[in-house]
């Protein structure tokens, strides 16, 4: 009996018995979709990590000269100690590394803190100023809304302009235009004179909630003392420029800050790596915690359909002793069970594949992650099901080729 | 009957279809061992209408059984259509059955999920036959046995007369050398019985070798030779007027 005709009996036997295979096949089922749902989860955590919070965070191209690194999951106490005696960054360090690369480069200051910002009177609290120049919008990306960035003369001359996020625009200006009009930062009146597009947020954190001035405008007292900055950003053109550019900062800042070859760096240059190699280790848990449930409930699906074609083929004793006599061979029966096993698992997989495709458009919907179905796991996943089923399918299956035919008859 | 003696080492003539010689069939049981057949020599030549008789635990299922090439013997010889079967192996076995024998059970033991028309076509698709091919010749087998239009029926829409020609349409679908038939009519009331009995007539007369085991006197006389077995030996093997 040939494959195809194997499996179109196959296919017949469990339409007939349609309550029994679907419970045989729920193990596979389950299986396959939350292999698929968790690869695509998987993935759409990536691509939310490298693209979007990196990108976000630092910039494409971009390496921050910072006291410590920005993002600093799981630091010991004595680490992070150790990082608050460093000295912090000035404006002179800026202006030093901006005299002495040789790479082209974008670069901007960057000092920030919370404060509160009022028109008339309404006021926004907890509003994230940056105190910036005025490449800062280039290197964050940042396009407009409204309005336009504030100029160079503007940033030196510490002129009283500023940039407002999406919601803040909103909450003080509801639907009139901001430009033009004036909001109060720390008692001082600024000049609104641009506004930036919907942001939206990244893992529940807002990101409309800023208000940008110039790093020499009076706010620059509220964020941080004199002369001193948070952040000196730097944009490359490419990652090799960026690599070059970094080791010029670094020499720069080595020898302002008199250290001698043996002595670490008492300052860092912080790129997206970290954020990234960080949640390389995230989804390297998720890959190896992932397989593991996909194996269980494979191995349970399994159990169940070698169960349940055990069962099969003590019921249809009697049909395989008439097959044989009436000229099956060995592996006609042996093909013909195995068939049928490889049939539900295959059926539970293309169920699995579709609700882990339905999972994931749920996940897409509902989350900010761009979760996305891999193709490698849609085919992973029909190739475990069917294996599965040829698996589970042995043992019943060489069981009723075995049968000997005249015992099988006289059964009952 | 006149039969040539035949000896070890000899091949049969060319019209005899089955051919046992000092064919015996050991079963062991544990404590002791069961001499089924204890030796059995007989010859069935093409055309001929053979009942095998006698009381159970005569050996006569066990003779069927290594007949329809369902068993191997202990010893002794099997040729069956010029070809000894008695040491063939499984699967060469298993293809004797589909090309050779065509077996009529008294379970009928038709596949109740399957129409009349797919119960045929079981032996060709183990024959390798192609669907279309399958159908045809399935369904000239049905008409023959006069089920030509009852083929979409499931067995449980058939009364019992009709399934035993079902599983009669099935026996001959791939012109068997032998029609065997284990108490065909024992499922069966007495006028569907008869029934079934002309449609063996009918078989025979027209060029098919039928052998039959039963065990009523009646059903054994219609056939025109009666071989009885008793304790694993042949009894009587005699030929009775039509």
């Amino acid at each position: 009996m040939p494959f195809f005709e194997a499996f179109l009996l196959a296919i017949q036997t469990l339409r007939a018995q349609k309550l029994k295979s679907g419970f045989s096949l729920l193990g596979v089922f389950v299986g396959v979709a939350s292999l698929i749902a968790a690869w695509s989860i998987a993935n759409g955590v990536n691509r939310y990590m490298t693209e979007k919070f990196a990108q976000t965070l630092y910039g494409v191209n971009t390496f921050q000269l910072r006291r410590q690194p920005m993002f600093t999951p799981n630091v010991p106490d004595s680490v992070w100690r150790a990082w608050r005696r460093r000295p912090r960054i000035r404006f002179s360090d800026a202006e030093a590394i901006t005299a002495g690369l040789t790479v082209p480069a974008v670069t901007a200051w960057q000092s920030s803190d919370r404060v509160s910002v009022s028109y008339g009177n309404k006021e926004s609290r907890d509003i994230d100023l940056t105190a910036a120049s005025e490449r800062y919008f280039d290197i964050k990306n940042l396009r407009f809304a409204l309005g336009r960035p504030f100029t160079g003369e503007e940033n030196r001359a510490g002129t009283p302009v500023a940039v407002l996020g999406d919601a803040v625009a909103k909450r003080l200006f509801t639907d009139r235009t901001p430009l033009g009009k004036s909001v109060r930062i720390g008692g001082v009146p600024y000049r609104v004179v641009g506004v930036v597009e919907h942001q939206g947020s990244i893992l529940g954190f807002p990101l409309d909630r800023f208000v940008v001035v110039p790093a020499l405008s009076p706010a620059q007292n509220l964020v941080n003392p004199p002369g001193i900055l948070d952040a000196f950003l730097v944009k490359a053109r490419s990652d090799p420029e960026m690599r070059e550019a970094m080791s010029q900062a670094e020499g720069i800042m080595r020898s302002r800050r008199h250290l001698r070859p043996r002595q670490d760096n008492n300052f860092v240059l912080d790129t997206s790596e970290g954020v990234q190699r960080f949640w390389a280790g995230i989804s390297g848990i998720l890959v190896t915690v992932i397989p593991g449930i996909v194996v269980v409930s494979l191995v349970i699906g399994g159990i169940v359909i070698m169960n349940i074609m055990l069962m099969a083929v003590a019921e249809r004793t009697r049909e395989i002793g008439l097959r044989k006599s009436l000229g099956a061979r060995r592996r006609d029966v042996l093909r013909q069970f195995l068939a049928e096993s490889t049939a539900i698992a295959t059926v539970g997989a293309a169920f699995g594949i579709l609700a882990g495709i339905g999972l994931t458009i749920v996940i897409n919907k509902l989350s900010p992650l761009p979760a996305s179905v891999s193709p490698a796991s849609v085919v992973l996943g029909v190739f475990m099901g069917a294996g599965v089923g040829i698996v589970a399918g042995v043992y019943p299956a060489s069981r009723a080729a075995r049968l000997d035919p005249i015992t099988a008859l006289r059964q009952e | 009957m006149s039969q040539q003696e035949f000896r070890t080492g000899d091949t049969p003539l060319p019209d005899v279809v089955i051919l046992t010689h000092k064919l015996t069939r050991d079963y062991d049981m544990g404590s002791e061992m069961v001499r089924a057949l204890r030796g059995v020599s007989i010859q069935i030549r093409k055309n001929e209408y053979v009942a095998v008789m006698g009381p159970s635990g005569s050996g006569k299922s066990t003779l069927m059984n290594l007949v329809g090439c369902l068993d191997t013997p202990t010893s002794g010889e099997y040729w069956l259509n010029a070809q000894k079967v008695s040491d063939l192996a499984d699967d060469d076995l298993a293809r004797i059955r589909n090309k050779e024998i065509g077996f009529v059970f008294q379970t009928f033991n038709l596949l109740p999920r399957a129409d009349a028309l797919h119960n045929v076509e079981l032996p060709l698709i183990y024959a390798g036959l192609n669907a279309k091919e399958r159908r045809a010749r399935a369904a000239q087998a049905l008409e023959r046995v006069g089920l030509g239009n009852r083929m979409d029926h499931r067995p449980n829409e058939l009364s019992g007369g009709q399934r035993q020609r079902v599983a009669i349409a099935r026996a001959l679908v791939n012109d068997p050398s032998i029609l065997l038939a284990d108490e065909p009519t024992g499922n069966l009331d007495s006028t569907t019985g008869l029934e079934i009995m002309a449609l063996f007539r009918e078989l025979h007369d027209s060029g098919q070798t039928v052998v039959m085991v039963t065990h009523e006197q009646d059903i054994a006389a219609q056939a025109a030779r009666v071989i009885t077995l008793r304790d694993g030996l042949v009894a009587t093997d005699q030929l009775q007027a039509a």
